[in-house]
Formats: C-alpha cells, structure tokens, sequence
C-alpha cells in the first residue's frame, strides 16, 4: 500500500450548497496529515467522506486500500474515528466502555478485558478505570475517547478537531499520543483550527479553505509561502509615526492607532540595525521593537481572507508544493 | 491482507448492544426509580380513587378487573424510554463510533428496545406482586399465565420498536419524550379502565377496533380463567404488524438521519 489515503475529487453539497468542491489528497502510509481551515470550511464533511460516513456526491477516495464506497466494510475495519462529540457513554466506566468497543470489535471477552487494560494504562487512566465517564475530566474523556477508537488496531485513524476545549496541558498530552500513534506506523489524519497544533504534530499540512484544498505541504514549505521576518517598531508619537512613515514607503503594515509601523527583513543584526537608522535617524523617536517570524497563522490567514485575496492565493494553488 | 479480526455476527452485537443499555439503564437512577415508582403508583391510584366509583358490571373485584390495564399503562410509559435513549445516542458521537465499528443501525436500536423489555418486566413484576398485595385474585392455569407473558412481551416489544422509531424522528430527549404521549395515550380508549359499553358510541367502536383492546381482553381473559377465543391471535398479530412497521420505519429513519 503506498497511500494510506487518497482522494480525487472528491465534491459535496447540502440542500444544493457546495462545501467541498473537488478535494484530491495523497497521504504516506505512517505519517500524520493536518487539514487545517476555519469552522465551516469542510473538513467534518472531508472526514465522514473518508470514515465512510457520508457518500460524497462525486469523485473517488481509498483508504487503507479499499474504496470508501465499494468496500465500505473493510475500510471501516480498518479505520477508527474519533469526532468533535465525545463517542463514548458517560453513564459507564471507562473500562467498561472500552471492553464494549472491544467486543463490539469481535474480541472474545477475555481479550477485550485484556486489550481494555492495556489501553486504559497506556492513556493513563488505568486508576479512573472504575468510575463513570461522567466524572472525567475534559482531558481524561478525550483520552478514553481515543482509547476506544483504537480497540480495533486501526491503520489509519482520523481525529476531528481532537484538542477543541481542552486545556493547555490536556492538549500537550494529547500531542504525546499523536506522535506515539505515529511512531508505531499509524496514519493519522486529523482536522484543526490550531496552527500550533498543525506545525507540532503533522508531517505534512493542507489548508481547506471554500471548499478546497488552498495550499498542502510541509508545515516549513507553508510558511516560506509568505513574507518571511517583519520588523515591527512602536515610535513615541504621532508625529513621529508619522515622519516615520514617510521615510519608509516600503512598509507592509501600517497602524496609527499603535504607531506601529512593519518593514520586511531577513532578520539579521545588520538589516534590523539599518532600518532603525533609516527611520529614526536621531535615535530618539522608536519607543519599541519587535522582530516577528512568519507563522502558519499568517499562511492561514492569507489563505483564508475574505474577498479579492482568495482569488490571488487560488491561483498560486497551482504552484503549491508538489505532493510527497 | 488479513482481517485483523472475525467479522461479528448482528445477533452477538445486539446483545452487546442489550448489555449497554441495560447498564446505562441502571445507573439512570432517576429515570429508573421513576419507571418503577410510577407503575405502582397508577395501580394504587386506579384501585383506590377511581376503584369505588367505578362499576365494571362484572362481580369481579375492581382491582382484578383493573390490573392488566394498569400492566398495559406501564408497558406504555416504559417503552417510551426507548425514544429517549435512542436520541441521547444520536446527539452524541457514539452512533458514529459503531457505524464505525461497522455496527449496523438495527443491532444498535435492538440493543436499546431489548433492554426496554428487561425493565418493562421488570416493572411488571413489581406491579404484579403489590397487586397480588392488595387483592388481586387472577384465576389463571399456568399455561394462560405463560401465554398472558408471551402476549404482554410482544406488546411491549412492538411499542418498543415504535418508540425506537419515535425517537429517531425527535430532535431532542425532551422531544422525544413528548412525542411518545400518543403511546402512553393509547390504553385510555380501550377496556383497559371501563367497559367499552360505557362510552360514547363513536369512542367505543375506537376502542373495540384499536390494538390495545384485544392485547386487554387477552390478558384479562387468560388471568380470569376466562373464555378468550381468538383474541390471544387478534393481540399478537397486531403486536406482530405494529413491530415489523416499526422495525421497517426505524430502519428508513436511522439511514436518512445518520446516512
């Protein structure tokens, strides 16, 4: 198998409006993939098209191997799905959830013991075992959510938005078991609105944005899609922001209200250093400093404008990484 | 490449399904005390406010005459949980975890109305024994008392299956629960309470034709030790035609709503 997932086309509409329109992914074996778009950009609708949940109106996808329409059963033996919505019953324990799963799963009923308490350690929730879901914590329920998805061995695992509400270190030890998932040859695929999670976690990154895919590669390759270091100086007044701004037409950013003032720079000492003589000659009138390095949050965010920029960055699409 | 594991069969997911709801059942101690408290209640209240002023035009005890409508009530108000467990699973993700399990729609719903069964009898026989406490007398041989179960069972099983129908058209528990009134309703218009021959005509030909009033006579005549002719078939094949409609819309329902 040298995709573990791969899609072409693949489109759909509810009650005539189109949420994705035409998607093609090709995703390693082992790797994990980050489909990363605002809320409502189709990426639930991109997973349930995978999971085999919801048919897609046009185009083709496998997974694992099987095709999602023709060998619906076998793909869905071979995947595990964890959603926004806790997939687990709160009104039982955690062990007593997962050994359903197992069961459910076609373990015997020794194994699914087994295989409960193995994951139940491996989660760290072997001592909350016992007591009912309902009284986890936001972070725990994530964790024996997942736990339950993974009952089967899935190859590929799709986790949809799986930090959404969590805390700080709740989502850090999620991360964790990402990268253990992928260091044991999983493919995971997730969906996220967190560019930090994205650039921690995947190998490699789309953007979905209107209904297609606006930009995939590495996090890396993402990021040098854009202007690379900004300058950004905070001078004392107006009037100095403002014979600032005069002295330096090529600034990228401009802000009155902060009197702040963002020049592109390849972010060495010299350049940084000339700049500041450039515009404030005196050496008196720039308050502060700071030096910003592009991150997936401008990526996304120049993707993702609304208006006459989405048509700019849709052209570049073509010029987008060639894939793995 | 291999299977990673046996495929499972339906019938084995279903009763895995059965042990989860019977489980979340348990630990629902508000819904199960309620389901439990109410029956027992409707017994007393039929026996003791309504019992004196009700005149049956039989010589039986009211309270004799009264328990299998009470038994049907019951029945009733239990199946209707069926339509709220099936729309808490639906609001959450865990539909989408046994589709993913390749568990099919009717093994999940099968899970939830077999478990409707466990507590409906369950319900019954708290019914039965405080019943037995406060004068019931039936006449019945063993044979009727097991052929009285086996009608009540199927009662119960094609009310559950409506609701599991029911519950898969509400949007929210709240709705569902309020939807089910038309099956908590039924037993009024029939010979559960009254004779029929005490209504006005136009109600009294409803009760004489709707599925509750053979599924009454039925277990009234069998636990009375009295004639019942064919009405033990009329009871089962309307239980028969009420769960293969129901099991047949549940199925169209669960694939439009999840598909």
């Amino acid at each position: 198998m040298s995709t573990a997932i791969e899609a072409t086309g693949l489109t759909k509409s509810y009650r005539a409006v189109p949420v994705l329109r035409g998607i093609d992914l090709r995703i390693p074996p082992g790797t994990v993939f980050a489909l990363l778009g605002p809320n409502g950009a189709g990426k639930t609708t991109t997973v349930r098209i995978l999971a085999t949940l919801t048919e897609p109106d046009a185009g083709t996808a496998a997974v694992a191997g099987y095709d999602i329409r023709a060998e619906r059963s076998r793909v869905r033996r071979a995947i595990s799905l964890t959603g926004q919505f806790a997939a687990v019953d709160e009104g039982q324990t955690g062990a007593e959830n997962l050994r359903m799963m197992a069961r459910l799963a076609g373990l015997g009923r020794a194994a699914a013991r087994a295989r409960a308490g193995e994951l139940l350690a491996r989660f760290g929730l072997s001592e909350a075992a016992g007591r009912l879901v309902r009284t986890y914590s936001g972070g725990m329920r994530r964790r024996v959510d997942l736990a339950a998805g993974l009952v089967g061995e899935p190859e590929v695992i799709f986790l949809d938005e799986p930090t959404t509400g969590l805390d700080p270190r709740s989502r850090r030890e999620l991360w964790d078991i990402v990268s253990d998932l992928a260091a044991r040859g999983t493919t995971v695929f997730l969906t996220t609105q967190y560019l930090e999670e994205a650039d921690r976690l995947a190998d490699r990154v789309a953007v979905l944005h209107d209904g297609v895919i606006a930009a995939q590669g590495t996090a890396a390759e993402l990021k040098s899609r854009v202007p690379g270091d900004r300058l950004d100086l905070t001078l004392t007044t107006s009037d100095a922001y403002l014979r600032a701004a005069a002295r330096a037409p090529h600034a990228t950013h401009h802000d009155p209200a902060t009197r702040t003032l963002g020049l592109p720079t390849d972010g060495t000492a010299r350049h940084v250093r000339a700049l500041l003589d450039e515009l404030d000659p005196g050496g008196t009138e720039v308050a502060r400093f700071a030096l910003r390095t592009a991150t997936l949050d401008d990526v996304f965010l120049s993707l993702t404008a609304p208006g006459p920029a989405v048509a700019h960055e849709r052209t570049t699409t073509e010029e987008a990484p060639t894939h793995v | 490449m291999s299977e990673p594991f046996p495929a499972s069969g339906a019938l084995p997911n279903a009763l895995i399904m059965t042990g989860r709801s019977l489980r979340l059942s348990r630990r629902n101690v508000d819904a199960l005390l309620t389901g439990l408290a109410l029956p027992a209640l409707l017994l007393l209240i039929f026996v003791y406010f309504f019992g004196g002023a009700i005149n049956t035009g039989t010589d039986t005890r009211y309270v004799t005459y009264v328990v299998p409508g009470v038994l049907l009530l019951c029945a009733g108000f239990g199946s209707a949980g069926t339509a709220v467990a099936v729309t808490e699973d639906l609001k959450g993700g865990i539909v989408d975890r046994f589709r993913s399990l390749d568990i099919g729609g009717t093994a999940i719903l099968a899970g939830h109305v077999l478990a409707s069964v466990a507590r409906n009898l369950l319900a019954t026989a708290l019914v039965l024994a405080l019943a037995f406490a406060i004068g019931f007398r039936p006449a019945a041989t063993p044979a009727a008392w097991l052929a009285a179960i086996a009608v009540l069972v199927a009662f119960i099983l094609a009310l559950s299956w409506l609701s599991a129908a029911v519950g898969l058209l509400a949007k929210s528990p709240e709705a569902a629960n309020g939807y089910t009134f038309f099956v908590t309703f039924l037993p009024y218009p029939s010979s559960a309470f009254v004779p029929t021959d005490t209504m006005p005509a136009w109600l009294a030909t409803f009760s004489d034709h709707q599925p509750v009033t053979p599924v009454i006579e039925s277990l009234r005549g069998l636990l009375l030790d009295q004639p019942v002719g064919s009405t033990p078939w009329v009871a089962l094949a309307w239980c028969g035609g009420i769960l293969v409609g129901a099991v047949g819309l549940a199925g169209v329902l669960f694939r439009r709503r999840v598909g």
